[in-house]
């Protein structure tokens, strides 16, 4: 359960934490829907995790697959403690998972943190925009560990 | 002594010129004789001379993975792949019925009719993505047309006509004759005087009225001439009512709010020009067409749980997803395949410099649904043949079949292909209601029949295949800078390949390129070696 975290020395870029529709074109010029959907997520913790989170993570936070292919659980998860941890792979992105800083806006980051943290696990103290917004300019390196969840 | 020379052909120069340059003058020398200009594709990799005895382990029996062991074969080597799942082919994958789509968390049946299919990965090859064309016809894949561009097929907006599909042709035309109206208007004030000549003013003008249907006045506006391309009230006909009439465009916020600009410009993408091809009765006959030629190399089932190297050889460590069975495969060389989701999560013996390329790239999610529906009521009732209806609800686009056209029975149309929010919203629902959600947002295209003629359907939701847990690989500029280089150069014995070690992401073209790329590089090494 506790595996340490270690802390990789990734290059990362600057953040930007603006509402663009960048996330829409993940690629170079690759095969894409075209001008598709534009909805726009809920603003409320619960069903933004319903919208966005839990197409890997799960209804039930456990996460799935298996060693070596594995999406990380986020209930029971005590890398959560530290809500830094999260925010920083909300902002930044992890192995497979991407950031969401040009998808959701600071307070949508901040209210799905805040109930994954409280609802999967124990953790009740609130994340603010404050909290986004201190990370962003901290811009601390992604924090490593196989997959971080289990 | 002119009596014996002959012109070299345009194949002997191009050799000529390809082995005292090196590739990158080959492929300067073609663009100036016209060729490729759209396509770093020179022919396929042309390696001989193996050493005897060679050997290459391929990891992934995805398209790289196989154009992989197919040119190391020819050029000599022993070859062996290892694959995770049960079916070669990787992203190059056609679901039918009788299949069964294992997802994390949920299986499917597809109870689709003999024939109809649904391609869940790649579905589309534009004309110039000359690796994959040139496979498929080595190969013996056929090609049909992917009809891509329908100016009948339609463009839902929430916000726009009261929320009414409207034609993609009429919103196309009603565009072009607003902008060439405003900016007839403007030439007209001089208000551009001091930016055109009054001889490119004059040309503008005409060029405004010819191209916008402008009438006398230069206006934009109801017309005979403007319903040749518009289309009617009433269209034309024979006898006493022959005689058409026009209809009314829309205004210019009514074409605004459509935001049918986007639509043009996805259209105006190299990658999405036509002419555009699809294999006939499913995309993985491409990956089958490599599986004929190499499928005796390839062990199912196989998860790699460790890749090692050393000055000798490489090593992968696997586990038998069927019997539990663990084992070791040696080689000289090795060409990794595995996606990067994935890949991070294995012990992978290479540099930190790599290792942060692999875990620096996230895969964006797509989701892809088929609906198969009693009959083809687009065509039939609708005059609507193959082609793309555009919405900006989550499901971002129908697609309806581009083979069997005027067939009778059933037939699968695409209903939904979103990247982004929208395909995380799809891939978050059970199977059913991803279904329930396709029918329902579809209808605004086709109201009257889309949930009466529906009979089944079945989705892909890319970030839960288990072998890959995403669609393909994001990158940004920054990401390309810090990583790529580290990402697709040859450690030791080891290279990479797949479309995220590629510029051509999400593409079957990017995939095979990489590979031609990779074991051209490794050949030359082993041969140095």
């Amino acid at each position: 359960m506790n595996k340490a975290i270690r802390v990789a020395t990734l290059a990362v870029s600057a953040l930007s934490l603006a509402g663009a529709a960048m996330f829409a074109v993940p690629g170079f010029a690759q095969d894409r829907p075209g001008p598709g959907g534009v909805v726009a997520p809920a603003d409320e913790g619960k069903e933004l995790y319903e919208q966005i989170c839990q197409a890997c993570h799960m209804a039930d936070a456990k996460g799935g697959g298996e060693d070596g292919a594995r999406i990380p659980a986020l209930a029971g998860n005590t890398n959560l403690a530290n809500k830094d941890y999260a925010i920083i792979i909300l902002l930044k992105g992890r192995g497979g998972m991407p950031w969401f800083t040009d998808m959701l806006t600071k307070q949508q980051i901040a209210s799905v943190i805040t109930y994954v943290r409280g609802h999967f696990n124990d953790y009740h103290d609130p994340v603010t925009v404050a909290d986004i917004e201190r990370i962003g300019t901290a811009n601390p390196p992604v924090p490593e560990c196989n997959t971080c969840g289990h | 002594m002119f009596d014996n020379f002959t012109p070299p052909t345009r194949r002997d120069l191009l050799t000529m010129i390809g082995k005292a340059g090196g590739a990158a003058a080959l492929y300067q020398a073609m663009t100036v004789l016209g060729h490729a200009k759209d396509s770093q594709f020179m022919g396929p990799p042309k390696l001989s001379g193996a050493k005897p005895g060679a050997t290459v382990l391929v990891l992934g029996a995805g398209l790289a993975g196989m154009l992989a062991a197919y040119e190391l074969t020819k050029a000599g080597y022993k070859v062996q792949i290892l694959e995770f799942q049960g079916r070669a082919g990787g992203r190059n994958y056609t679901v039918r019925g009788g299949d069964t789509i294992t997802e994390l968390g949920s299986t499917q049946k597809v109870t689709f009719a003999p024939g109809n299919y649904l391609n869940p990965g790649p579905w589309r090859i534009p004309y110039h993505h000359r690796t994959v064309l040139h496979y498929c016809k080595e190969l013996g894949v056929t090609l049909e047309p992917f009809l891509q561009i329908n100016h009948n097929a339609l463009v839902h907006h929430k916000k726009a006509f009261g929320g009414k599909p409207q034609p993609y042709r009429d919103l196309m035309v009603d565009w072009k004759g607003h902008v060439s109206e405003l900016l007839a208007k403007s030439l007209n004030t001089g208000a551009l005087d001091t930016s055109v000549t009054a001889e490119d003013k004059a040309r503008l003008l005409e060029a405004m009225r010819d191209w916008g249907v402008l009438d006398k006045d230069m206006k934009y506006t109801k017309s005979d001439k403007l319903g040749e391309q518009r289309g009617w009230e009433r269209p034309p006909g024979g006898g006493v009512n022959g005689a058409p009439i026009a209809n009314d465009p829309f205004s210019l916020s009514e074409t605004l709010d459509s935001g049918i600009w986007q639509t043009l410009g996805f259209y105006a993408e190299h990658v999405m020009q036509t002419t555009m091809f699809q294999p006939k009765g499913g995309m993985d006959h491409i990956g089958k067409a490599f599986q004929a030629r190499v499928g005796k190399m390839i062990r199912f089932n196989t998860r790699v749980t460790k890749i090692a190297q050393d000055d000798k050889g490489v090593t992968a460590a696997w586990t038998d997803t069927k019997t539990g069975a663990t084992g070791e495969t040696k080689a000289d060389w090795m060409v990794c395949t595995i996606p990067a989701p994935v890949l991070n999560q294995i012990d992978f013996q290479v540099s930190d410099k790599k290792k942060a390329a692999v875990r620096a790239l996230p895969y964006g999610n797509s989701v892809k649904i088929g609906l198969e529906m009693k009959r083809r009521f687009w065509e039939t009732d609708h005059a609507i043949y193959g082609g793309i209806s555009f919405t900006d609800q989550a499901i971002s686009l129908i697609s309806y079949p581009s083979a069997g056209c005027f067939s009778d029975g059933p037939a699968v149309l695409l209903g939904a292909y979103p990247f982004g929010v929208g395909a995380y919203m799809l891939a978050g629902m059970t199977p059913e209601k991803r279904i329930q959600a396709a029918l329902e947002q579809g209808s605004v295209f086709h109201p009257a029949e889309y949930k009466a003629e529906f009979l089944s359907g079945a989705s892909v939701a890319w970030n839960r295949m288990p072998w890959i847990l995403g669609c393909c690989a994001t990158w940004t500029e920054e990401s390309r800078a810090a990583h790529y280089q580290d990402l697709v150069a040859m450690e030791g014995r080891i290279v990479l390949a797949g479309e995220h070690c590629s510029y051509y992401g999400c593409w079957q073209e990017g995939a095979l390129l990489s590979s031609i790329d990779a074991i051209t590089r490794l050949h030359q090494r082993a041969s140095a070696a």
